[in-house]
């Protein structure tokens, strides 16, 4: 039986939807009082999602073991084309200031680090299929904090911080359905709450009691509880020397964060302008295409980054909640996916893209309401920009296949 | 891999189904926090973001004279904004309207006051842009995005400079009356009233501001005109029916003989102003869309003071018409009657302890009775009623009859006169021993340490010439200041009336007498220590039973009785209106009567020490120098 007839109507229908919904609010904010870059972008992003959907085809015709074959040189393309970004990179958009894209002859050709993220999905999976038990102790993970350990230093670097706090949701996420104990995922967390407590020496050492309480109740290895405690004391140690070395913007947009009404004009006018476009909505929005703070280019790159500003605006809570809907329910459909499959590697992929999908969902949406730092991430299916639909396609036929195969294996459903 | 049984999967699964569930509901709670909770903060924050208040200026209530005849109206004008997000962008806007039209650079500086003062605000450029500008800035809009024109009313004088000291001007409030909250509701480029009648009643008349708002975008750029907020129309202020004559105060201006400095108002007997006039005067209309820096700079400098207002603001020796406030006086103590004859008959001077004061006429007027004395203005009659009055009495009385306080005219600005309240006064200005009691004869002829307004001058006679009792002199409404008070019997005033006539029939204004319209009047010669003694002559009508006071000031015009024939002619213009063509007044020339004056005029009223002033000859002064 043809595998085109065991396609996921669920997941087809929830991308749809979003696809729709995302072009509607795309559309949107192109209709400002003064020209801006966001003017008759949805008609490009059309062509894009037509492209993505060529890609999720092409996805979707190849087999997961062809995948698991192809992870490392594909991993091994991704690191190269990240190091290559690193050195002759330029910034463009809303990411200005960076070195996120490729170029070739003067004409950007994407932002590899969206690639890249595909890629760690793959190898990370390769990885936690190919042992023979779950990993059991902290060294057993440091094969995989490498894989996404290396592009996640490569894109600090550029330096885009939203890209790798997304390969760190996709290392804990793929760890987690890995069958790795959520207790050994916190202690591999833990040096980043010491991190970010040490700017407080009361909570810095509060936190260590804390720590130390736990170590001691989980009973790790005692090489590694002692390796975990002195990173710790060390990232304690180091957290300031790292503040310093942040740039000025990375600093003002964590200062801002913490404390909102630092800097109204500066670093936080996005934040500010994003939640005053958001209240401003309510409960019923001002209306398809009438939301006088996008007209009036309040908003801030209200077609990329911000655009679920857009939606809070002109659709309210309302229009909220059913992008939050149906992004959640395509997530849980993945969660089922993942669980079904006939093999461990296309359920880690499958698990992988959701953690990659909830990382941007969460980080994007949150960060327009001041819930998370502003960072440079785009939106699944409603940002514009070719490299992430295009990713974003790819994983998708991903996805599909995997969910057409278990549906062809005859594994029992749940 | 052993992490892949289903049933560790489903466990999993079931996991990872509630992380998703708690990160969607944590995002949901925050939208719904600042979607639901806030969002009346954030529907506000987001109008502030993109509307502008741009106050709409009422029109000012218009001046009307006792008739309805309009004596400040409104006419249409367009006054022309630019709204701009910062300074850069606004010099910028700026240097690009001044190509299309003219904005002096005094003008510009103004502009970037006005927009430093509220950068939010579009800031006013140009207060009086004729059509034909705002049609060439319409075109070139494109050019011009902070643009705002707005139609303004602008006020408009009819008869300009003759009412001039009665309606003041208006002109933009000052950074200083806003800091010190001068003009309640008053903003930035709001104009207000700022002399006359504009800055008194100024409350009444400037309206209440309206508001529209513009919409505009994240760079501050103008989006949308209209329509972005229902507006708040401004309201026009009141008008205000005064009691000016409006055809005689223009007439009082026609006649004012050109380049002399003076003061003339006219009453009613009960107190309300006809005309108030002030020479020299300036035309209002030159203030209307901001004065320019030379016209103003020419008027303040100008050594004859044009924006004074010498019949409120003008302080002079009151002479001869004093002379009445003594005899009142003496009249009220019972020291005399009309038919009473001082000891010494007048042989053209008073011999006083070793020092002799003159009078007036070196010829002498023999004996005469107080209606005598009062006709002929004699002074040596007047030296002798003052040393049976006493100082004590005479400074006493001047008080209680009110010439220590101002008439309360509801003008802003009137100066108070300078009456001494007791002989302490003296003693304090020239110590103990500087003086001596001789000022008492000075004082009795209206000299020496007295100095009045024209206005609190009329208002005494406003008393002679009704009941003994002046109300406050008004423009608009009855003012509350106490009244002045007389203190004399009907018969008595009937005598001072009769005797005021004798003025007029055979006395020192008789060139001026007429047998249509019996006018009774008082002349006087104000030494002045600066150069030609200044003339006063105030008169009323019919002298039976008067209707109408007028008081008028001429500087330099070396005796009352030039200035008589202006105050007649003033009456019989209200009695006759324009068809008293009768046998005209000789009108004296300027050259006639005014020595090129070198000094202004409120520093022409002499305070003299006491023994000066005593030894010189009262009304034809030479020893003041």
């Amino acid at each position: 039986m043809n595998r085109t007839f065991r396609l996921d109507r669920g997941i087809l229908l929830a991308l749809a939807l979003l696809l729709a919904y995302g072009v509607l609010v795309l559309y949107s904010a192109g209709q400002t009082d003064v020209p801006t870059s966001a003017n008759g972008v949805w008609e490009k992003q059309l062509v894009w999602i037509l492209i993505a959907g060529a890609a999720a085809f092409t996805a979707f015709r190849v087999s997961p073991r062809l995948l698991e074959w192809a992870a490392p040189p594909l991993y091994a393309l991704g690191i190269v084309l990240l190091l290559v970004t690193l050195v002759v990179g330029t910034g463009a958009g809303t990411a200005a200031g960076t070195r996120s894209w490729l170029a070739v002859g003067g004409v950007r050709i994407g932002q590899p680090v969206e690639l890249a993220k595909l890629a760690t999905i793959l190898m990370l999976a390769r990885w936690l299929a190919g042992r023979r038990a779950a990993p059991r102790s902290l060294r057993e993970l440091v094969p995989g904090c490498v894989i996404a350990g290396v592009p996640f230093l490569l894109v600090l670097k550029q330096p885009d911080l939203g890209s790798a706090i997304v390969f760190a949701g996709i290392l804990f996420a793929m760890l987690f359905w890995g069958g790795t104990r959520p207790w050994l995922l916190f202690l591999l967390a833990t040096p980043v709450f010491s991190l970010l407590l040490a700017f407080n020496v009361w909570t810095w050492g509060l936190w260590c009691v804390v720590l130390g309480l736990l170590l001691w109740w989980w009973r790790p290895f005692l090489l590694e509880g002692i390796t975990v405690a002195l990173v710790n004391i060390v990232m304690g140690f180091t957290a300031l020397p790292v503040w310093r070395s942040l740039a000025p913007y990375q600093q003002n947009r964590l200062l801002t964060f913490l404390n909102p009404g630092l800097d109204p004009q500066g670093a936080n006018y996005q934040a500010i302008q994003s939640k005053v476009a958001i209240g401003s909505g309510g409960w019923f929005g001002m209306g398809w295409l009438e939301g006088p703070q996008k007209r009036l280019v309040f908003l801030p790159a209200q077609h990329t980054d911000f655009v679920f500003s857009v939606v809070g605006e002109e659709l309210g809570f309302l229009g909220v909640t059913l992008a939050l809907l149906l992004f959640g329910y395509l997530l849980t459909r993945l969660i089922g996916v993942a669980r079904r499959t006939t093999d461990p590697f296309s359920g880690l992929v499958v698990f992988g893209v959701a953690g990659l999908i909830l990382t941007h969902v969460f980080e994007n949406v949150g960060m327009t309401v001041s819930l998370m730092p502003i960072t440079g991430i785009p939106l699944p299916f409603f940002s514009y920009g070719g490299s992430f639909l295009v990713a974003s396609g790819l994983a998708m036929g991903m996805v599909l296949r995997v969910a057409a195969d278990a549906v062809a294996s005859g594994y029992p459903q749940r | 891999m052993t992490g892949h049984a289903p049933t560790a999967l489903d466990a999993r699964a079931e996991q990872a189904r509630w992380v998703l569930r708690l990160a969607f509901l944590v995002l949901a709670a925050a939208f719904f926090k600042t979607q639901v909770l806030d969002h009346e903060r954030y529907r506000l924050r987001a109008e502030d973001n993109r509307l502008r208040a741009v106050p709409l200026t009422p029109a000012r209530g218009a001046i009307l004279d006792r008739y309805g005849r309009v004596i400040a109206e409104n006419v249409p004008g367009y006054s022309v904004k630019l709204l701009a997000p910062d300074r850069a962008a606004f010099l910028e806007a700026l240097a690009r309207l001044a190509t299309i039209v003219p904005v002096d650079s005094a003008g510009q500086a103004d502009a970037l006051r006005r927009f430093r003062a509220e950068p939010y605000l579009p800031a006013l450029v140009l207060r009086d842009a004729t059509p034909e500008q705002v049609a060439r800035l319409e075109e070139r809009r494109v050019l011009l995005p902070g643009l705002v024109v707005e139609s303004e009313p602008k006020r408009h004088y009819p008869a300009g400079a003759a009412v001039s000291h009665v309606v003041g001007y208006v002109a933009e409030v000052t950074d200083a009356d806003l800091r010190a909250q001068r003009y309640r509701g008053a903003i930035v480029g709001s104009l207000v009233g700022k002399a006359g009648l504009e800055l008194e009643y100024d409350s009444v008349l400037r309206g209440t501001q309206g508001m529209r708002y513009i919409e505009v975008n994240a760079r501050g750029r103008l989006v949308r005109e209209d329509g972005a907020a229902p507006p708040r129309p401004p309201v026009t202020g009141a008008s205000l029916r005064t009691t000016i004559d409006l055809d005689l105060q223009r007439f009082v201006d026609s006649l004012w003989p050109r380049g002399v400095r003076g003061a003339l108002v006219a009453m009613t007997t009960d107190g309300q102003v006809l005309a108030l006039y002030s020479a020299p005067t300036y035309d209002p209309n030159d203030f209307i869309g901001g004065i320019s820096a030379e016209r103003w700079a020419a008027l303040r400098d100008d050594p004859a003071k044009p924006l004074y207002n010498r019949v409120i603001q003008g302080r002079y020796p009151p002479a001869s018409p004093f002379k009445l406030a003594v005899a009142a006086m003496a009249l009220r103590r019972g020291l005399v009657r009309f038919d009473t004859r001082m000891p010494e008959p007048c042989t053209g001077s008073l011999r006083v302890g070793n020092r002799v004061f003159r009078c007036w006429d070196p010829r002498g007027h023999g004996r005469l009775d107080l209606t005598g004395a009062i006709a002929q203005s004699c002074d040596v009659y007047f030296y002798q009623l003052g040393q049976k009055l006493g100082l004590e009495d005479l400074l006493a009385d001047g008080v209680a009859m009110g010439f220590q306080e101002r008439s309360g005219v509801d003008l802003e600005g009137e100066s108070s006169p300078v009456f001494p309240g007791d002989v302490k006064y003296f003693d304090r200005r020239y110590g103990p021993r500087g003086w001596s009691r001789g000022v008492v004869l000075n004082l009795s002829i209206g000299q020496g340490e007295n100095d009045q307004t024209l206005i609190n001058m009329a208002r005494f006679y406003l008393a002679l010439a009704s009941t003994g009792v002046a109300p406050a002199p008004y423009l608009v409404r009855p003012q509350a200041a106490a009244p002045m008070r007389v203190d004399l019997t009907p018969a008595q005033l009937a005598g001072m009336r009769a005797a005021l006539l004798a003025v007029v029939e055979r006395g020192t204004a008789a060139g001026t007498r007429r047998t249509d319209l019996e006018v009774a009047g008082k002349t006087g010669t104000a030494q002045n220590a600066h150069g030609a003694d200044h003339g006063w002559f105030i008169g009323f009508a019919p002298a039976e039973r008067p209707e109408i006071v007028v008081g008028a000031i001429m500087e330099f015009a070396e005796h009352g009785s030039i200035v008589a024939p202006y105050v007649v002619r003033t009456i019989r213009r209200w009695y006759f209106g324009s068809s008293d063509h009768g046998r005209g007044v000789r009108l004296l020339t300027p050259d006639d009567v005014a020595p090129a004056p070198s000094e202004p005029a409120d520093s022409a009223a002499p305070v003299l020490p006491a023994d000066t002033a005593a030894a010189g000859t009262p009304d034809s002064l030479e020893g003041a120098r």
